[in-house]
């Protein structure tokens, strides 16, 4: 229940020693991570298995199957189905009307975690009646959490904590009419299930592997320097259509004049943007 | 107890005013907003328990009765001299060594996101002994762990004492663990942090 330790904090230079390692024997760059949340995370790790920094290190570069769990637990992997309600208003609003104008709609949700917002834009569309032309791809680099995206079962729990955001979005009936209910576990309806896909993709290193009417990548940014920002801006702004959606995180505000030449602002506050230019 | 030089002295040569509360300490730091000089010549970051989906306006509140400027937090946005933060809801607000905020979507701390603690640590790290730190009223835990790093990275740490306090559990738990390098009045708390005009 508290998430952090207060332990000696691990230095920069501690830090840098890591990343290189990580980088050199599992091919995974973590550099152009904002420092502050990621020493969050690893002394999250060392907390969670018992290590201090120089075991920690230790494992990583002698025990491969160590780096899964690493993997797992370095990335933020916290998520709700319907976060911030007023951004499904805003789709739902200014977006889908010009989805809809499509034969095909394929949407690419990166940095996905458990699924909940593939799930929650399969509802809203599903709601919409473009459901049966709609396809979600989930991405993630995290494969256990993609894992769970795939079975679409949630704890009742979980559900239970999602349904006010479900009313704040204004979606009719409750959050519940969307999942069938075993004991203490929900599961997707699979109507909504069909229309996803869910694989690895590494937003740092990959190249993008299709053309979308809309991108969604909340809540990722913000774990990333701005240099690295503008990179990946760039792999979403080829991979969308002309006219394209991009939706990010409502705190993730780009500060660049290129960008600002490349998109156009669709709502300010919940920072919806749609591809403009070349 | 009453002011005195070394207060005033590590007060003076603070680069940010860090200020946590919980339940009832709303009031308190709308209060304290107003009367912040305009030219404060800090950064004041505000951390207040705060729930997602409640759609409050403290920000706008804030912001009307305040003669500084009032921000609020987006990622990497950077940190000014006479600014006022205030961290957002369901997000943990940090600090990077290069003078900017950061944000994190992970494990609330305490039941709470934003966490006391969380940006407490975070700017502990950045800042050392550059902070004054307040904690002021609240019914849980949160922000006793981080005011103690603050005090041992050397910044001035002040908790608001109990008999003032509506909710007394906050200052008394960072009491408790020897955090608080002082324990001072409200009304000596308003009395200090006016006094940079």
């Amino acid at each position: 229940m508290k998430g952090t330790v207060t332990k000696d904090a691990i230095t920069s230079t501690q830090l840098n020693e890591l990343i290189d390692i990580v980088k050199k024997i599992h091919g995974f760059d973590f550099s152009d991570y904002t420092e502050a949340s990621f020493k969050r995370r690893l002394a999250r790790i060392m907390m969670l298995k018992k290590l201090e920094f120089y075991d920690l290190k230790h494992v990583l570069v002698n025990n491969h199957s160590f780096f899964q769990e690493f993997l797992e637990e370095i990335t933020v992997n916290v998520t709700e189905m319907f976060r911030d309600p007023p951004f499904y208003k805003a789709l739902k609003n200014q977006v889908v009307p010009y989805l809809s104008t499509y034969q095909h709609v394929k949407i690419w949700c990166a940095g996905c975690s458990s699924g909940e917002e593939v799930y929650s834009l399969a509802i809203l569309l599903n709601e919409e009646n473009l459901g049966k032309k709609s396809f979600i791809y989930g991405t993630d680099i995290n494969t256990e959490v993609l894992n769970e995206a795939r079975k679409g079962i949630y704890s009742l729990r979980k559900i239970k904590s999602y349904a006010e955001n479900y009313q704040f979005a204004g979606l009719p009936g409750s959050l519940t009419d969307h999942f069938t209910i075993m004991y203490d576990a929900a599961a997707i309806h699979s109507e909504l299930k069909q229309n996803t896909l869910f694989s690895v993709h590494n937003l740092i290193s990959d190249t993008g592997f299709n053309e979308f009417q809309m991108i969604s990548c909340r809540n990722v940014f913000i774990y990333f320097e701005t240099e690295l920002q503008y990179k990946i801006l760039d792999l979403f702004y080829k991979s969308l259509c002309p006219l394209g959606y991009l939706c990010l995180g409502n705190k993730e505000t780009i500060r660049s004049e290129a960008f600002r030449k490349k998109f156009k602002v669709i709502n300010q506050k919940e920072n919806i943007y749609q591809k403009i230019g070349a | 107890m009453a002011l005195n030089d070394h207060i005033r002295q590590q007060w003076a040569q603070s680069k940010i005013l860090l200020l946590g509360g919980s339940a009832g300490s709303f009031k308190l730091l709308f209060r304290l907003v107003k009367i912040l000089p305009k030219n404060l010549g800090k950064s004041v970051i505000i951390v207040i328990h705060r729930k997602k989906n409640f759609f409050s306006e403290i920000e706008k509140l804030f912001s009307e009765n305040s003669r500084m400027l009032l921000t609020a937090i987006s990622d990497k946005e950077p940190i000014r001299e006479n600014t006022i933060y205030i961290a957002p809801a369901n997000y943990h607000t940090l600090v990077e060594n290069e003078g900017f905020f950061s944000l994190d979507v992970s494990e609330p701390v305490w039941y709470s996101k934003p966490s006391i603690d969380v940006t407490f640590e975070s700017v502990a790290e950045v800042y050392k002994q550059h902070v004054t730190a307040v904690l002021f009223s609240g019914a849980n835990q949160d922000g006793a762990e981080g005011l103690l790093k603050l005090r041992r990275e050397g910044a001035l740490t002040i908790a608001q004492d109990p008999q003032d306090a509506e909710m007394v559990e906050m200052p008394q738990s960072a009491i408790d663990i020897n955090a608080a390098e002082y324990v001072l009045r409200t009304t000596e708390i308003f009395e200090l942090l006016e006094s940079n005009a």
